[in-house]
């Protein structure tokens, strides 16, 4: 087609990215200033020269209140939420998905509706009594207790599903002249071949699993299991009532909190994409 | 009359008989272990059960009873909770809240994405860019979003409040209803509109060239043209984005309450997932969170029937 | 290698009303090439997947060689398939894709190169060998399927369509090799397809099936010549056999109008339907009045489409030959193709005088 410029496109796209961006630019920009100049100059739209202090105290301040808390720590509990679920997602999704797709078994069916009527409740809607049978189990304050409960959807067993429906038929097939029977099959062929699909999905989970808030927060009263996501929360009860807030804190904070899921997708949008688009059929 | 009770009754029997009805073989061909596939189903089953069924079994469960607050037994009240969660007045407000706050940000940030999604599909140049920078903005938490919101409307550096003054208005987050409320919706759209560009773009750039260039050579007008071959050609992904923005306004937006809120729910607009929360964790009431819950999860379960029946309407035909 | 013999076989999905195979047998000699031909929904596939253990028989008995092998893994079978989309493992390399069902059966490493090296060289793939599928041509795609099946020197090689997927050119390239192929390796197989000229073209013996049965089973130029019924008549041959409704009385036959003496006695008396095959109709001073509707040049010859009192007809011409709006056709007798209009089965005559009919009008 015609490759025309049009400027009124995009004006309207640089209005709308910048309306989109500006904040993030902005908590960026900010936590590198002190709480003062914040607190007279206000938001900042230029670096300033005290990033590195205001970082370093963030992340290995003994904060909270039994002290054993640093954001360096908060990072790491978020990255074991993230990767932990992201992993543990796979696994299981992957598996389940491969039996409902490639056996033929009594009961298949209750199986699937069993598995995906998950996809209709959302854990926001049940959280009271999972907490329950979290402290029953005795997984409160746990990495487990963190983790498991999430990975009660069946959200990466439809992706794979759908994935593994759109495999050729043949293929399977000339796998079992070729003598090679379920296991083999799946380490053989399906492994290599979900290799795009499975990078998609650990990105999409792992920005879901480091994003995560409710569950958390109820989850762990012990600080040594806070995530950043209830760091956030914890410094805004903080900062009610102080004189100068330690708005480059808290915004340092938000930084160190947003900025590994946008690197992550950023730099592999085309994954992400690919996953999150063309697994919702 | 017997009529009338056929025609109630037709769709409920024709969806019984799809739901139990025996699915087509995934394959053509599928392997015949009796143990294997439990095997691999074994890890996910077991999540299943602890972590999806029981606690939902219990939410119904408990929700027909009142528990003492003092952990002493409960007592079963059959409805109450739910005609008590009903009848409040503060309920049905808080529900009123929830229905405008969603229809709101599901037509923002809808309307927003798909005009943005619309001119980038038209520009060729600086769309990946475009793409990158609104991508990023999809990565950001919740409650990341909530703080860095609460921070523009800071009574002291926030510049939308800085903004407000200048028109003589005494703008109050976290203290005055409208203007906690007008917060919130902004930063749940802003969240939300990356979503939305994505799919509208990769949507868009899913219809064939063919078909562009035969609307090209059918219609000379270009908004008459996009109105009447190209939208349609949307309306799938559409529906899929109406209902996960839907549900993104009912249940995701938590975070950002939570941290606007701050626990002081008194002046401040919530809707019904955080009164779920607030009932049963600050409340105490788990009985009534839990009928609350109940009826969360009978209006989500409408939603995602909707959206199955979709699903399988493209799976079918797509 | 091996002889293959299906029994009585049926097929029924689960679930259908009505059986998709019925009742098929067929013997197929070592060595011997079969190709299964007819439209699409015959049942033709599924009677090669019941051969290759991919479907299940619902009844009857599937023998290769002295074995029945109804209850046999298709790994088992002692098999090789080539499928349409060719079923490669994309993520495999050409040479690894052919040593992948060796390699399950434990053959000796040494074995496995000696093979795969050996197929390389017979169709041409050596340069090829470490490539990945999606970096080769159809045709190589195809190559690499067949190499696959070869290393295995199976009792039987299946072939499932395996031509459909490539251009028309390319096609008769690799009928010829695949045909080649078998002969050189001598190994029994079975070919599906829906293209007529293919099956003509490649088999020992054609099995024409339509609706899940075996209209008839022969050498390529008997069912030609010979056609059982008019499904096979108007399915084998291009142009399709001309089918016209006729009537017999005694030694002679009445379309619309017109009469042609058969010569001879026919079997029938009354309606049936008679079957001309387009090069058999020629341009005479009496005879069929023929109306021509429109002209195909296909260089070699020419076809003619047109009607007798209505009824369409294909003829088959030189090009040479001069045309009129309105001609007069004849038929040498023995060349009329006689068929039960109710049953569609060929009314058996006599093939003994060929002399040319003169029609009375």
């Amino acid at each position: 087609m015609m490759n025309r410029i049009r400027p009124l496109d995009h004006l309207i796209l640089i209005l709308g990215t910048l309306f989109m961006v500006m904040p993030v630019v902005v908590a960026m920009m900010t936590s590198t200033h002190t709480a003062v100049e914040i607190h007279t100059g206000g938001l900042q739209l230029l670096p300033g020269n005290d990033g590195y202090e205001t970082y370093h105290t963030v992340l290995t301040r003994q904060g909270g209140f039994t002290g054993q808390v640093t954001g360096a720590r908060m990072v790491m509990n978020s990255l074991i939420l993230g990767l932990g679920f992201a992993a543990g997602k796979i696994v299981l999704s992957m598996a389940a998905a491969y039996a409902l797709v490639y056996f033929r078994f009594r009961f298949a069916t209750l199986m699937f509706w069993v598995i995906f009527t998950t996809l209709l409740l959302p854990l926001e809607v049940r959280i009271m009594p999972s907490y329950q049978v979290m402290s029953q189990l005795g997984l409160l304050n746990s990495y487990t207790g963190l983790i498991l409960p999430l990975l009660a959807s069946a959200t990466g067993t439809f992706y794979f599903r759908q994935f593994f429906k759109s495999i050729p038929d043949e293929l399977l097939e000339a796998a079992r002249i070729d003598g090679a029977g379920p296991v083999k099959f799946f380490i053989d062929v399906i492994l290599p071949l979900s290799k795009t699909m499975m990078a998609a999905i650990f990105i999409i989970m792992f920005v879901y699993g480091w994003n995560q808030y409710l569950w958390p927060m109820l989850m762990t009263t012990d600080e040594r299991f806070f995530t950043l996501m209830r760091g956030i929360k914890q410094i805004l009860q903080v900062w009610v009532g102080s004189q100068i807030p330690d708005y480059n804190e808290a915004f340092a904070l938000a930084v160190l909190a947003l900025l590994p899921p946008v690197l992550v997708v950023v730099v592999f949008q085309r994954w992400f994409i690919k996953g999150l688009t063309e697994s919702d059929k | 009359m017997t009529d009338a009770t056929q025609t109630a009754s037709g769709p409920i029997r024709r969806w019984i008989a799809r739901a139990t009805a025996r699915p087509e073989p995934a394959k053509r061909v599928q392997f015949d272990r009796p143990l294997l596939p439990w095997l691999f189903l074994a890890p996910q089953l077991a999540v299943i059960f602890v972590f999806f069924y029981w606690p939902s079994a219990q939410a119904i469960s408990s929700s027909f009873y009142i528990e003492d607050p003092f952990g002493f037994g409960a007592t079963f009240v059959g409805f109450d909770n739910y005609t008590d969660a009903l009848g409040s007045a503060e309920y049905r407000h808080i529900a009123g809240f929830t229905a405008m706050f969603t229809v709101l940000v599901t037509a923002f940030s809808l309307g927003i994405g798909l005009l943005l999604a619309v001119k980038a599909d038209q520009v060729i140049r600086a769309r990946s860019t475009y793409r990158t920078a609104l991508i990023s903005v999809y990565a950001i938490a919740p409650p990341v979003a909530g703080l860095i919101g609460m921070m523009l409307f800071d009574q002291h550096i926030g510049p939308f409040v800085k903004l407000a003054a200048w028109f003589g208005l005494d703008m109050k987050v976290g203290l005055n209803y409208f203007d906690t409320a007008f917060a919130m919706i902004l930063v749940s759209v802003w969240k939300q509109v990356p979503y939305n560009f994505i799919f509208i773009l990769s949507g868009l750039q899913s219809i064939p060239q063919s078909v562009r260039e035969a609307a090209l050579i059918d219609c000379k007008n270009g908004a008459r043209r996009f109105f009447t071959a190209i939208l349609p050609l949307l309306a799938p992904t559409a529906f899929f984005l109406l209902i996960i923005n839907i549900t993104y306004a009912l249940f995701d937006t938590f975070a950002v309450i939570d941290v606007m809120v701050k626990d002081k729910a008194a002046n401040n607009p919530i809707t019904l997932v955080y009164k779920v929360y607030l009932d049963g964790f600050r409340g105490n009431d788990i009985g009534g969170s839990s009928a609350q819950s109940v009826i969360l999860m009978l209006v989500v379960l409408v939603l995602t029937l909707v959206q199955f029946r979709w699903l399988e309407r493209r799976v079918h035909y797509g | 290698m091996a002889a293959i013999t299906i029994t009585n076989v049926s097929k029924t999905y689960p679930g259908a009303s009505a059986p998709s195979i019925t009742d098929i047998n067929l013997t197929i000699a070592d060595g011997e090439f079969i190709v299964l031909v007819g439209p699409s929904g015959c049942g033709k596939s599924t009677l090669l997947r019941m051969v290759a253990g991919l479907e299940d028989i619902t009844a009857g008995e599937v023998k290769i060689g002295d074995r029945v092998v109804n209850k046999v893994d298709p790994a088992d079978r002692d098999i090789a398939m080539v499928f349409q989309n060719y079923a490669l493992y994309p993520h495999m390399s050409v040479r690894e894709n052919m040593a992948y069902g060796l390699k399950n059966r434990k053959t000796p490493k040494a074995e496995i190169e000696a093979r795969v090296a050996e197929a390389a060289r017979m169709l041409e793939l050596g340069p090829y060998l470490d490539r990945k599928p999606r970096a080769l041509s159809g045709g190589q795609r195809q190559r690499v399927a067949m190499g696959r099946a070869v290393v295995r020197q199976p009792a039987a090689f299946l072939f499932d369509e395996p031509l459909s997927n490539l251009d028309a050119k390319l096609r008769v390239s690799m009928r010829g090799e695949i045909r080649r192929l078998q002969k050189r390796l001598a190994t029994t197989s079975l070919y599906v397809t829906h293209d007529q000229l293919e099956a003509m073209t490649l088999a020992d013996r054609l099995v024409v099936l339509n609706a899940g049965r075996i209209e008839q089973v022969g050498a390529p130029l008997e069912i030609y010549h010979r056609p059982a019924t008019t499904f096979v008549a108007s399915f084998i041959g291009s142009p399709a056999m001309n089918l016209l409704d006729a009537e017999v009385d005694g030694n002679r036959l009445r379309i619309g109008g017109h009469v042609i003496e058969t010569g001879r006695a026919v079997p029938a008396h009354g309606a049936v339907t008679l079957g001309i095959r387009a090069e058999d109709l020629h341009i005479s001073a009496t005879g069929l009045p023929f109306k021509v509707d429109f002209v195909e040049e296909l260089g070699a010859q020419r076809l003619v489409h047109g009607s007798i009192d209505g009824q369409a007809l294909v003829l088959s011409l030189d090009p040479k030959t001069p045309l009129q709006y309105e001609m007069c056709l004849s038929v040498i007798s023995d060349k009329l193709h006689l068929f039960d209009t109710i049953s569609g089965k060929r009314l058996e005559q006599a093939h003994t005088i060929p002399t040319l009919t003169p029609v009375l009008a």
